[in-house]
């Protein structure tokens, strides 16, 4: 598949509270031992829909750094 | 639509491996969060049944199930995700920076454990003898003086409590919906008292990956440094 260019990065501000997982339609979010959200960027498609519901507001869309 | 949007323009995300999400038992858990506030209208002895909430995310982050309680079972996130979500209440725009400040948070779990503090106080008062005061006090300040008591059957100090804590359910869920219609439709999870205390206890219960999810953002860890799992 080819790579998106934009990417999330989530922010450290993040209560884990878990929306943007939800709403990721890659799943691309886990939040492991339930400390922060973390991404997995193979699977992000750069589709931002993390970065609207977020109601900490710490996920911002970014230029992938890698044209692989 | 953008090009570098490709899930919103026509699933190819769900075609090329995305999950497409199906309905658990558990996404319906926002009916228990709007069957306890009526229950408490009916009876406010209902309201002990509240201590559930109380309970099972503690007990969940304390043996090691992390955060799944917000993630997956949190009546109260489901209900106010529905409200501002699919029903379009909310404005939608992200909360002003106090508001996610990590002093607020933990400013507002500091308050909010004072407040039930002085709660269980007023419980032992009613206990050792003063009277019952058969009032929800909503957002610490207003009384509401409550028609359909029915509480002869039980202990005073027993009424007490449950009047105490179905005002501390209550306000929570107007701040809740307030910061809902205002901002984002889960901003009340930004400073939930439970939120906070269970992130709390897993980053306790998990300080080394605690420490080296710190360095979170694409610009400080390895790209291919990812879920953690
Ligand atoms: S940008 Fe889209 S694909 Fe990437 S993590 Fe957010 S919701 Fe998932
Ligand atoms: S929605 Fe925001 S605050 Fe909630 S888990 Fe995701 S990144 Fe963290
Ligand atoms: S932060 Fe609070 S309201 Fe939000 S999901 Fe967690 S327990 Fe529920």
């Amino acid at each position: 598949m080819k790579k998106s260019l934009k990417v999330a990065s989530i922010g450290r501000e993040c209560v884990a509270c878990g929306c943007c997982a939800a709403v990721c339609p890659r799943g691309a979010i886990q939040i492991p031992y339930g400390i922060i959200a973390r991404l997995d960027e193979e699977k992000c498609v750069g589709c931002g829909k993390c970065a609207k519901t977020c109601p900490a507001a710490v996920i911002t869309l970014v230029e992938r750094r890698e044209a692989l | 639509m953008r090009k570098d949007m490709p899930c919103c323009r026509d699933y190819t995300c769900r075609k090329e491996g995305g999950s497409v999400k199906k309905k658990r038992w558990s996404d319906y858990l926002w009916i228990v969060e709007l069957l306890y506030l009526f229950l408490g209208l009916f009876n406010i002895l209902f309201a002990w049944l509240g201590m559930l909430f109380f309970t099972i995310p503690l007990l969940i982050a304390v043996f090691g199930g992390g955060k799944a309680y917000c993630n997956r079972y949190c009546g109260r996130g489901q209900l106010l995700g529905l409200l501002g979500g699919r029903w379009k209440l909310s404005r939608n725009a992200p909360p002003p920076k106090f508001l996610r400040s990590p002093w607020f948070r933990y400013g507002f779990l500091t308050f909010f454990m004072v407040m039930f503090g002085l709660m269980l106080y007023s419980t032992y008062a009613v206990f050792t003898g003063a009277p019952l005061k058969e009032t929800v006090t909503l957002l610490w300040v207003f009384k509401l003086p409550w028609q359909w008591p029915e509480v002869g059957m039980v202990a005073p100090w027993f009424a007490q409590f449950a009047f105490g804590f179905f005002g501390v359910m209550l306000t929570s869920t107007v701040l809740g919906i307030v910061t809902m219609l205002l901002f984002r439709p889960r901003s009340w999870c930004v400073y939930c008292p439970m939120g906070t205390m269970t992130q709390g206890i897993c980053r306790l219960k998990h300080r080394k990956e605690a420490a080296s999810y710190g360095r979170t953002s694409q610009k400080d860890s390895g790209a291919s440094e990812t879920s953690g799992q």
